[in-house]
């Protein structure tokens, strides 16, 4: 930062809409309507309908379209990763965040300081998205998520190899993943694909749309024909993605005697994933694992990282080893969509 | 193959509900790996094989020697299970090179490596292991591992991997060690089935079915001999120039906990009995019995007032003859000369009782008020002695219709005086899972009719096989077989299993019973469909 500039605290302020830089008129990611808006990303805990007017990749943009309706994201303008645009003194630009199709990382500087408002994001490679820019700023905004050191996620590759390794186990049953629409089912079929599984891959539903959207974006996934009843001998020994509340329901009855997978960074923890009825869990995520977190924090080099929604407390313990000033921002409503954290619940139990 | 390949299929038992898919993993397993670890792998897998060289205390210290104390905190509070805690958050060591062990190296460095040198040993392997790897491992050598694997559903995948009858398999399997290598040289082809010789080996049971009040009309009294059911546990007693062992009808050696049954059996031969406490010649409750289980040794005192005996019901081997495939008439007679010549001290014969219609049976089963007959056993004169429960050879007719043998699933903490134990039990009966296999499914919650003791081990015994936790409620691994009795059984839309019991209290805890042998749910539903007389 340069001498004199003025902290990021007394311009980027926390409100109950959300982050709000104030010289700029917007906020970042708003968890309420207002009237202009920064978008990170298209999760809907970060990308909410009745704008004013709203910024954001074009990825991002026709990803709010098509969850929500043209009409009801405001008026979009969409900006280039990299590309500068100047409002009310401060200079904004978007930054890959590597985390889902067009997510980006929203970089503002006024007055010769800078903060990176991180949105989610990863580090691990993702071949359905740009990867992750540093960017070296005076405070960096990042999220939490997995910030407990016992989130370390193996590497994708891996995960997907073991699945396919129970596939060839049980040649009579059908593999249904359980995995969030947006991001999650697009990199799985990517990363299947790489991984020589060139048969369709069966689709619930509800992910087709984002699929397809992808496919018009420019990301090739290969063959996805529904997941339908008509279909159902023809995925015995094939792969199902379906959203993660699809995988326990009723729906996944009509497969061919399922085995229940799940693709989250949750899966890390047994107990979790026993909780879920998860016969094979997977660990991938779309969120930094603890390492990643602490290295993306130590890139963009900034003396002073604010936590957004997620493990605050380990993440500031370890950051205040290294003189890191750390601050829990105590956003409301973040977390809420992708990776939430599934709660203990004693419905589980039968009675 | 090394440790991690074992981890993974650790990991997929755990989270495997369904027996053939456990069954299909376990095959999997023999199939892919190379000896000796695949031998060690399952009997770490059935507890045939268990370390203790490692404390978790150790585990303990090692990862408080590489991990910041309050993330660790941070994190155990979160992930529950301090185990599971270490091998997620052990630190990767970079210019880590090594490979991981196999099971063969794990086993060998654990007998031969002075305590002292094993905490090096252990972080150095945990050092060359991925997560799951780092679990397993823990697991296995503080003695954990706890995948709800039976030696009887290893068998069973042994037997389906290699198409040799499980009973084959069953007969030699205590003759021979982990990790098995001439078990599978001949499942492999390469080699006969191994001799036991004279090792005092496990022959599987011949087991009844449940008599049901639609059978009974086609019984013709004269091809049918009737014992009274004794309400002990069911024993196999082996004895001959390679040794003497007492096997619980799963085949697991209570040889120890036995020691005046075993010092009288000064004969040649395989005997069928069952294991009662026995005062002046009257059977005593099985409460009584339950005092002497579970135990590894026993002291004089306890073998003094709980003296056990065995009643005897058939004869498998005389000697070094085989009898099983004689006619049941033919055994019990070889079985009275067998008494009548060895006089087997703690030893009588089981009595037959003489009938001459099915009514004057019933008359008799409705008349036995003793807390130590369960009802009686029907055979079939001319039934051969043969592993399982083979339809329409024998029966057992039970006399109290109202209680069911179910499985401990979950537990709940209770309230008041009780609220730090676990004393709410939720359990279930066997139903057809809808792919050829079998699952549970809960069919009540009781809260009463253990004493102080049980529920003391009862709470500890749920402490220690805790699966999942939500919230209050613990999942536990399904072992434990509660005998649960109730008023009434009622048929009901509300619950997930479609019955509703009435008053339903634990009786007793079947610690000798595996889970397999629980009770059905189709069994439960018929006395609902045709209620039996009033008793």
């Amino acid at each position: 930062m340069a001498i004199g500039a003025p902290h990021p605290e007394t311009w980027l302020k926390v409100t109950p809409a959300g982050l709000y830089c104030e010289p700029g008129g917007f906020y970042v990611d708003p968890v309420r309507a207002v009237e202009r808006a920064v978008i990170s990303h298209g999760h809907a805990d970060h990308a909410r309908p009745g704008h004013g007017a709203v910024l954001g990749t074009a990825a991002t943009l026709a990803i709010m379209a098509a969850r929500m309706g043209a009409g009801r994201i405001g008026v979009p303008q969409a900006l280039r990763y990299g590309e500068v645009l100047e409002i009310g003194g401060v200079r904004l630009w978007l930054a890959p965040a590597g985390h889902v199709l067009g997510s980006a990382q929203v970089c503002l500087e006024w007055r010769g300081s800078r903060a990176v408002v991180s949105g989610d994001y990863k580090r691990q490679r993702d071949p359905s998205c740009a990867p992750f820019l540093v960017t070296p700023c005076d405070v960096f905004v990042t999220e939490a998520t997995f910030a407990l050191p016992v989130f370390r996620h193996p590497s994708p590759e891996g995960e997907v190899a073991k699945l396919l390794r129970s596939v060839a186990l049980f040649p009579e049953r059908t593999h249904v993943v359980g995995c969030y629409a947006l991001g999650k089912c697009q990199r799985l079929i990517m990363l299947l694909r790489e991984a020589g599984w060139d048969r369709p891959i069966y689709l619930h539903g509800a992910q087709q749309k984002l699929c397809t959207l992808y496919e018009e974006l420019g990301v090739k996934l290969g063959l996805l024909p529904g997941a339908t009843v008509a279909n159902k001998s023809e995925m015995v020994g094939g792969i199902v993605l379906a959203p993660p509340s699809a995988v326990q329901d009723r729906w996944a009855r009509r497969l061919s005697d399922p085995v229940v997978v799940a693709a989250s960074g949750w899966m890390r923890v047994r107990q979790r994933a026993k909780m879920g009825g998860v016969e094979l869990p997977l660990v991938i995520s779309d969120h930094a694992d603890w390492d990643d977190l602490n290295r993306t924090i130590d890139e963009v080099g900034a003396p002073e990282v604010w936590v957004t929604h997620g493990r605050d407390d380990a993440l500031v313990h370890a950051m205040a080893q290294r003189g890191i000033r750390g601050r829990a921002l105590h956003l409301v409503g973040l977390g809420e969509e992708d990776e939430a954290e599934p709660a203990p619940d004693d419905a589980a139990v039968p009675a | 193959m090394s440790l991690p390949a074992f981890a993974e299929l650790l990991e997929r038992l755990v989270f495997t509900p369904g027996r053939n898919a456990k069954l299909a993993l376990l095959r999997g397993w023999f199939q892919a790996q190379p000896d000796p670890d695949r031998g060690i792998g399952l009997a770490a897998l059935t507890e045939e094989l268990k370390f203790s060289a490692a404390k978790p205390a150790m585990v303990r210290e090692l990862v408080a020697g590489r991990v910041d104390q309050v993330l660790l905190a941070l994190s155990h509070d979160y992930v529950g299970d301090f185990a599971e805690t270490v091998a997620l958050i052990w630190p990767v060591r970079e210019g880590v090179n090594a490979p991981p062990p196999t099971l063969a190296e794990v086993v060998e460095a654990l007998e031969t490596t002075p305590k002292a040198e094993l905490p090096a040993l252990i972080a150095g392997w945990l050092d060359t292991l991925d997560a799951t790897g780092r679990f397993a491992l823990i697991k296995l050598v503080t003695g954990g591992l706890r995948v709800g694997v039976s030696a009887r559903l290893a068998r069973v995948a042994l037997a389906e991997w290699s198409g040799q009858p499980v009973a084959d398999i069953e007969e030699i399997w205590h003759g021979i060690a982990p990790p098995y290598l001439p078990i599978f040289r001949w499942l492999e082809g390469q080699a006969e089935r191994p001799d036991p010789l004279d090792t005092p080996v496990f022959r599987p049971l011949m087991l009844a079915h449940p008599l049901e009040d639609s059978d009974i009309a086609a019984l013709e009294p004269a091809a049918w001999r009737a014992e009274w059911k004794w309400d002990g546990i069911r024993v196999q007693l082996v004895s001959g120039p390679g040794g003497r062992r007492l096997w619980s009808r799963g085949g697991e050696d209570v040889s120890g906990a036995f020691p005046e049954i075993t010092a009288a059996m000064d004969f040649h031969g395989v005997l069928d009995g069952e294991l009662l406490v026995v005062r002046d010649g009257v059977v005593a409750p099985f409460a009584d019995l339950q005092q002497r289980l579970n135990r590894k040794t026993v002291g004089a005192k306890l073998q003094k007032d709980h003296p056990a005996g065995v009643r005897l019901y058939d004869l498998l081997f005389d000697g070094t003859e085989d009898l099983r495939a004689l006619p049941f008439d033919e055994r019990r007679l070889r079985l009275e000369a067998f008494v009548a010549r060895e006089q087997p001290r703690r030893m009588d014969l089981s009595v037959q009782i003489a009938f001459a219609s099915m009514p004057q049976l019933a008359e008799v089963r409705a008349g036995a008020r003793a807390a130590s007959i369960e009802g009686l056993m029907l055979k079939r004169g001319d039934s051969p002695y043969v592993a399982g429960r083979v339809k329409g050879l024998w029966w057992k007719w039970k006399r109290d219709p109202l209680s069911v043998d179910a499985v401990l699933m979950y537990a709940q903490r209770g309230h008041g005086k009780r609220s730090s134990f676990y004393s709410d039990y939720t359990f279930g009966l066997w139903r057809p899972d809808g792919q050829g296999g079998e699952e549970l499914v809960p069919i009540g919650k009781a809260y009463s009719g253990y004493t102080d003791e049980e529920l003391a081990w009862l709470d500890k015994w749920i402490r220690a096989h805790t699966t999942a936790r939500f919230g209050p409620v613990r999942e536990v691994e399904k072992e434990l077989v509660l005998e649960v009795v109730f008023d009434a059984a009622q048929l009901s839309g509300r619950h997930k299993s479609g019955v509703a019991l009435r008053f339903p209290r634990i009786e007793r805890i079947r610690r000798d019973k595996p889970a397999s042998e629980a009770d059905r749910l189709d069994n439960l539903m018929s006395t609902i469909a045709a209620p039996p007389p009033a008793a």
